[in-house]
């Protein structure tokens, strides 16, 4: 039996080539590594993140977490929820708080439920991968695990919006939460100090409709990482990692920029520094190749 | 126009607080400006979430429902960790563009409305998101010439994304999907009508008051 065993939630972006299907690929091999189960939700749904509002309302968008909630409470019982998208986490938690907190809400998101013969109970608690490494597992079982130390990388900690606002990692702050970098300095890593972009927006969701006001925002982020002498970008949000990476050349042509710098998940750094293979650290999945870490993986 | 519904428009903020996601917070708001100063694409708003707030209590009905601003959120949640009087701002944007769209005075040609809409209708269909099929029906929206235009200046990102196995083609024909949508739509309907009623009730509350 797995030393630590979650109910997992991992969210349309983590699916089977899917945007994010290197974040999934990766936080697999950590979790190997740590002995962490993670079981899968069965029939999970998509959360609607933060953009479901124009067609759903209050109620139907609280329901499509209830419904996750629901199927984790009885599929899973005892076992924290645990997802590793932002927005998914976000979601799912806060349903899970609204619903706990109001009853009148709760009873009619029970009868909506009632419809595809669940009952959503609010027994649970909601939490994301990364406080599962920091409150569970802890940096200094983290650093055990550590094989080949990220020696010379220097690595901009972009925690973005979601993992962040409202809720947060817990003992964090908003404007400056320290996680990604005390973190990559236990994978033997140099963050980059006071890195200014650090909690900014990089438009979310509108990079798609609003893509050049977005990427105005990213050039931002890209440029503070490079002004703090990043060799990379590290980022919890499956988001944040897409709009940081693969828009950079269209901020180049925009901006006369030259922009080159690769963006990756905590948890292909944690896969690397833990020895693992580039496929299982999912280096593959990277547009802008990360060659400092696939130094290392080949070593 | 009916003599009720000129009376119910006068009472805009009170409409607000009955319709719309955490409108009972409307009020709360000093008008402090942390909100807009704190917004990613603040710039960018018509109205920034203050003025926003000070229309409704203005009565400005009209100009809040078809204003283009809170569709600008990009729910960075800035606004909620930073307001000093802890108003859920992101939730009341997210409420008030829902209620323009349902009123149907949301702007027809804003592109982050259509958006929101199509992922909405694609999250329906199969219980989960359809990257593939949502991105190219978003490339699309404005018609075939500017489709075929966004496709190409995409093509590169898009053969990265292949390459890297984070999109998959066969995900046009169908693709991943809840097994049963079937309960997960009967419970989103049931979820829509009773708020439906609930907002019904609502109305004729304030109606009769007023």
């Amino acid at each position: 039996m797995a030393k630590r065993e979650y109910s997992f939630y991992p969210g349309c972006s983590s699916q089977k080539k899917a945007s994010a299907y290197n974040q999934w690929v990766s936080t697999v091999s950590i979790c190997k590594e740590l002995d962490i189960q993670l079981n899968e939700i069965s029939d999970w749904n998509c959360c609607s993140a933060s953009i479901g509002y124009a067609g759903g309302g209050e109620l139907p968008r609280l329901v499509l977490s209830a419904r996750n909630l629901a199927l984790s409470e009885k599929e899973h019982p005892g076992q924290d929820l645990v997802a590793t998208c932002a927005a998914c986490w976000l979601a799912t938690r806060e349903a899970n708080e609204r619903l706990n907190h109001d009853a009148e809400m709760k009873t009619d998101a029970n009868e909506a439920l009632k419809e595809a013969g669940l009952e959503f109970k609010g027994e649970k608690k909601v939490r994301h991968l990364v406080e599962v490494l920091i409150e569970d597992v802890g940096y200094e079982e983290i650093k055990q695990h550590v094989k080949k130390p990220l020696a010379d990388i220097k690595i901009a900690g972009y925690v973005g919006c979601q993992t962040n606002r409202p809720f947060g990692i817990a003992g964090e702050s908003f404007e400056n939460p320290v996680y990604l970098d005390k973190l990559v300095e236990v994978l033997g890593g140099t963050p980059v100090e006071n890195y200014d972009k650090k909690v900014s927006c990089c438009g979310g969701a509108l990079m798609f409709s609003e893509p050049e006001k977005s990427q105005a925002l990213v050039k931002d982020i890209l440029e503070a990482a490079y002004d703090g002498g990043a060799d990379m970008i590290v980022t919890p949000c499956p988001v944040c990692q897409m709009n940081t990476e693969v828009y950079q050349e269209h901020i180049n042509k925009k901006y006369g920029t030259k922009f080159n710098i690769p963006s990756v998940y905590y948890s292909t750094l944690m896969s690397v520094a833990f020895g693992q293979s580039a496929k299982e650290a999912a280096l593959d999945g990277q547009i802008i190749s990360a060659k400092k870490l696939e130094a290392i993986a080949s070593k | 126009m009916s003599q009720a519904v000129e009376k119910y428009r006068n009472t805009f903020l009170r409409e607000v607080e009955a319709n719309v996601e955490e409108g009972q917070w409307v009020k709360m708001c000093m008008q402090c400006g942390v909100c807009s100063g704190s917004c990613p694409l603040g710039p960018h708003w018509e109205h920034p979430p203050q003025e926003i707030f000070m229309m409704i209590r203005a009565n400005k009905r009209e100009e809040v429902l078809t204003s283009s601003s809170m569709w600008f959120c990009t729910s960075c949640y800035n606004c909620i960790a930073r307001c000093p009087r802890e108003l859920p701002i992101t939730h009341i944007m997210h409420g008030l563009a829902h209620y323009a769209q349902r009123q149907g005075l949301a702007p027809k040609e804003l592109p982050t409305a259509k958006f929101a809409k199509r992922f909405w209708d694609n999250l329906l269909k199969k219980g989960r998101v359809n990257e593939l099929q949502l991105g190219l029906q978003l490339y699309f929206m404005n018609g075939l010439a500017e489709g075929i235009k966004t496709s190409l200046k995409m093509q590169k990102v898009g053969l990265g994304m292949l390459k890297t196995k984070r999109m998959d083609p066969m995900e046009a024909l169908g693709g991943h999907g809840c097994k049963d949508i079937k309960g997960l739509k009967a419970a989103l309907n049931k979820a829509k009508q009773i708020e439906e009623t609930k907002a019904a009730k609502a109305l004729e509350r304030l109606q009769s008051k007023s």
